[in-house]
């Protein structure tokens, strides 16, 4: 029964640590299936957490601010489009250039709303985002094991429960209707696409904003919902940690799924030895997400290979 | 068209000033006094143009380790691994081994560039022998390599007690020029009737600088004139055409991802052992590598250009440091300064469309006046 109970804490943390990054690798798989490369989402992400925290703060609703996160992202994400699309940028190098932009702008307005401090002002508790299931399984039993098992797995913030559910809409979308088939049609072979008249321009601009979005999600399923503000270091990593999991499972939007609960499983496994005691060094544990995902590659996946247009600049003849 | 880039560059730093600027002046800041303070903050006192050297030396050298990795068709997000282990491992040389001046901080630099090019060269084997993406897979040992710093640093015998840092490097490992002498009676007095290098020679200055002009220098003639760059360079160009030219690619792209790692890992030796003199323990990324990307990208990939690309964005970042005690502004207003200049090298289209009205529009007036 106790490994039982310790398997429900390492789920649990699992997705909550996941949740972020199942959006925002989410934002990768459609921004890419549309041809454009998006090494932008960590800039993405961040602008969303700033967002959501600041706007959930001032508005006292954190959906508010989870929309609000959304827009942000989308917007930075537009001006990746206009560079990508309409202008013919390198993608890599748009990216970079958001990936200062976004961190930049979320301090330099963090200072501004917040009087010159470097992090927002966190939430109340009941500001956060909600837990759905907080208290159900308490109120059906308080001895019951398993009961707090269920507990330590279901009693999730909403956002983990929006994070799975995106993962079959975008799923639908690219693979079950025209839309889908048409940003994968642009990403594959933009020129047959246009062809058949298809608007190239106008698909790509679509999908690499709805990345943004999913992005600015991911942000702030982080600084609303994981903790509850927003800080400079806040988001260091996460996006290019979604961006890997958006390549190790091979561009689709289940796959990133997997990667990125792997990834939150290896962390889970961190918290949870380091809450046992076990006399390993904190620091050697916080590697092992990292080890064991490079193994993981090594072992199962081989070359993955991207849609075949991505990251190539399309002009119209 | 090398002089079109050029000045493409020039046009995008001026307009990334001019955002910065607009963004300045909409949060209620006067742009021109944030500039003039930046400028002063540069240029008005010897000690700051030391000081913003010395800041932009490791750029310089993550610059070029980004831009030689480009060259070579492959995506170096590792700089800043390989800046984390160059550094650690060469904080430890310098602490540990007791070797003479001159050679104990030559042993020190080639461990450092030895940890570089093995972090570098994981990313070059796993690409070659598994088809993992290099980016993936730097970013992993980005997080690795500063975990395994910290976890080093923890280490009983090289932590230094009660502080977040390892032991200081043994004097005989520095490379600060004229460090000894500077405290000294007589270089005291020297210093007392000569304002400009007193001040100048106040910061760490060291040698730092001139490795990495050095190794500028170096790797445009190994890409541009020798057999391997040649190679190098082909496979970065289209890697089909080379392998049917019969060059080995699996080799050119490990030895590849080596020497980019090596650079970074000598720019994080230069560091410890002219600078800090000791490897912190770090919360989260410094950001050498992630700002040497920024100035691989102002440079257009050339090494030589690194220079003043790394000089621009330590001059920014310096400059920009003075911002917040002087008038209250946000420093990050440099963050988003760099990133537009960069945003703006992405879109030479654009800016070629900014620069045929202007023309037009000079057309127009050439016409009107006759």
């Amino acid at each position: 029964m106790k490994i039982l109970s310790d398997l429900g804490v390492i789920i649990g943390i699992t997705l909550m640590y996941s949740a972020p990054l199942i959006y925002t690798s989410l934002g990768g798989v459609l921004s890419e299936n549309a041809g454009v490369v998006n090494i932008g989402l960590e800039g993405m992400m961040t602008i969303g957490a700033f967002a959501g925290a600041t706007v959930a703060y001032f508005t006292q609703n954190p959906w508010l601010g989870f929309i609000a996160a959304g827009i942000a992202g989308g917007l930075l994400a537009l001006l990746h489009a206009i560079a990508c699309v309409s202008f013919t940028a390198d993608h890599v190098v748009s990216g970079i250039a958001i990936n200062f932009i976004g961190p930049g702008l979320s301090i330099f307005l963090t200072k501004i709303f917040f009087d010159g401090a470097a992090m927002t002002i966190p939430l109340d508790l009941d500001n956060k985002i909600p837990r759905p299931l907080n208290g159900i399984f308490a109120s059906i039993s308080t001895q019951n094991r398993l009961v707090d098992i269920l507990d330590s797995i279901f009693n999730q913030y909403a956002t983990v429960y929006i994070a799975l559910f995106l993962v079959l809409v975008v799923w639908f979308l690219l693979y079950k209707t025209k839309l889908g088939l048409r940003i994968r049609s642009v990403g594959e072979h933009p020129k047959a696409a246009e062809t058949l008249g298809v608007n190239v321009y106008r698909i790509k601009y679509l999908a690499v904003i709805l990345s943004g979005v999913l992005a600015g999600f991911g942000g702030a399923a982080m600084s609303i919902a994981v903790i509850s503000n927003y800080r400079a270091a806040l988001i260091s990593g996460q996006g290019f940690i979604a961006l890997a999991a958006m390549i190790f499972g091979k561009w689709k939007p289940q796959g990133a799924m997997w990667g990125c609960l792997l990834f939150g499983a290896a962390q889970g496994l961190v918290v949870y030895l380091g809450s046992t005691g076990l006399e390993i060094s904190s620091q050697l544990l916080a590697m092992l997400p990292y080890i064991i995902t490079l193994i993981i590659l090594m072992g199962f996946v081989g070359e993955a290979r991207g849609p075949k247009a991505n990251g190539i600049p399309y002009e119209k003849e | 068209m090398k002089g079109n880039k050029f000045v493409i560059t020039l046009i995008s730093i001026l307009l990334g000033l001019i955002i910065g600027g607009i963004a300045l002046s909409i949060t209620g800041f006067n742009p021109i006094e944030a500039y003039k303070t930046m400028f002063k903050g540069v240029f008005s006192n010897p000690r700051y143009i030391s000081w913003t050297i010395i800041r932009s030396t490791p750029l310089i050298l993550t610059g070029i380790s980004v831009s030689f990795a480009f060259k070579t068709g492959l995506f170096n997000i590792g700089a800043e691994g390989q800046y984390i282990v160059g550094s650690l491992v060469a904080t430890m040389v310098g602490y540990f081994f007791h070797l003479p001046p001159i050679i104990h901080p030559i042993v020190a630099i080639l461990a450092g560039i030895l940890a570089g090019a093995i972090w570098g060269g994981i990313a070059g084997y796993l690409k070659s022998k598994f088809g993992i993406n290099e980016v993936i897979t730097t970013i992993m040992l980005n997080w690795t390599a500063l975990y395994f710093s910290n976890f080093m640093v923890f280490w009983e015998p090289f932590k230094r007690p009660n502080r977040d840092a390892s032991e200081r490097i043994l004097d005989s490992a520095s490379i600060q020029i004229l460090e000894k002498w500077k405290t000294s009676d007589a270089g005291r007095a020297f210093l007392a009737n000569n304002n400009f290098l007193k001040e100048f020679l106040n910061p760490p200055v060291n040698f730092g600088i001139i490795i990495a002009i050095l190794v500028a220098i170096l790797i445009w003639y190994l890409l541009k004139h020798t057999t391997l760059g040649y190679q190098l360079r082909a496979v970065g160009f289209n890697k089909d055409a080379a392998e049917y030219g019969g060059i080995d690619i699996k080799r050119n792209t490990i030895l590849a991802m080596m020497i980019a790692g090596a650079i970074s890992g000598l720019s994080g030796a230069t560091q410890v052992l002219g600078v800090s003199k000791e490897t912190a323990i770090l919360a989260t990324m410094e950001g050498y590598g992630f700002d040497g990307m920024a100035v691989a990208l102002i440079a257009n990939s050339n090494p030589l250009a690194c220079i003043p690309a790394a000089l621009l964005f330590g001059g920014l970042k310096y400059g920009g440091s003075k911002l917040q005690p002087t008038m209250g502004a946000p420093i990050e207003v440099i963050n988003i300064t760099i990133g537009v200049i960069i945003m703006f090298i992405a879109m030479p289209k654009l800016i070629d469309i900014i620069a045929s009205v202007r023309r037009r529009k000079r057309g127009v007036e050439v016409e009107d006046s006759k």
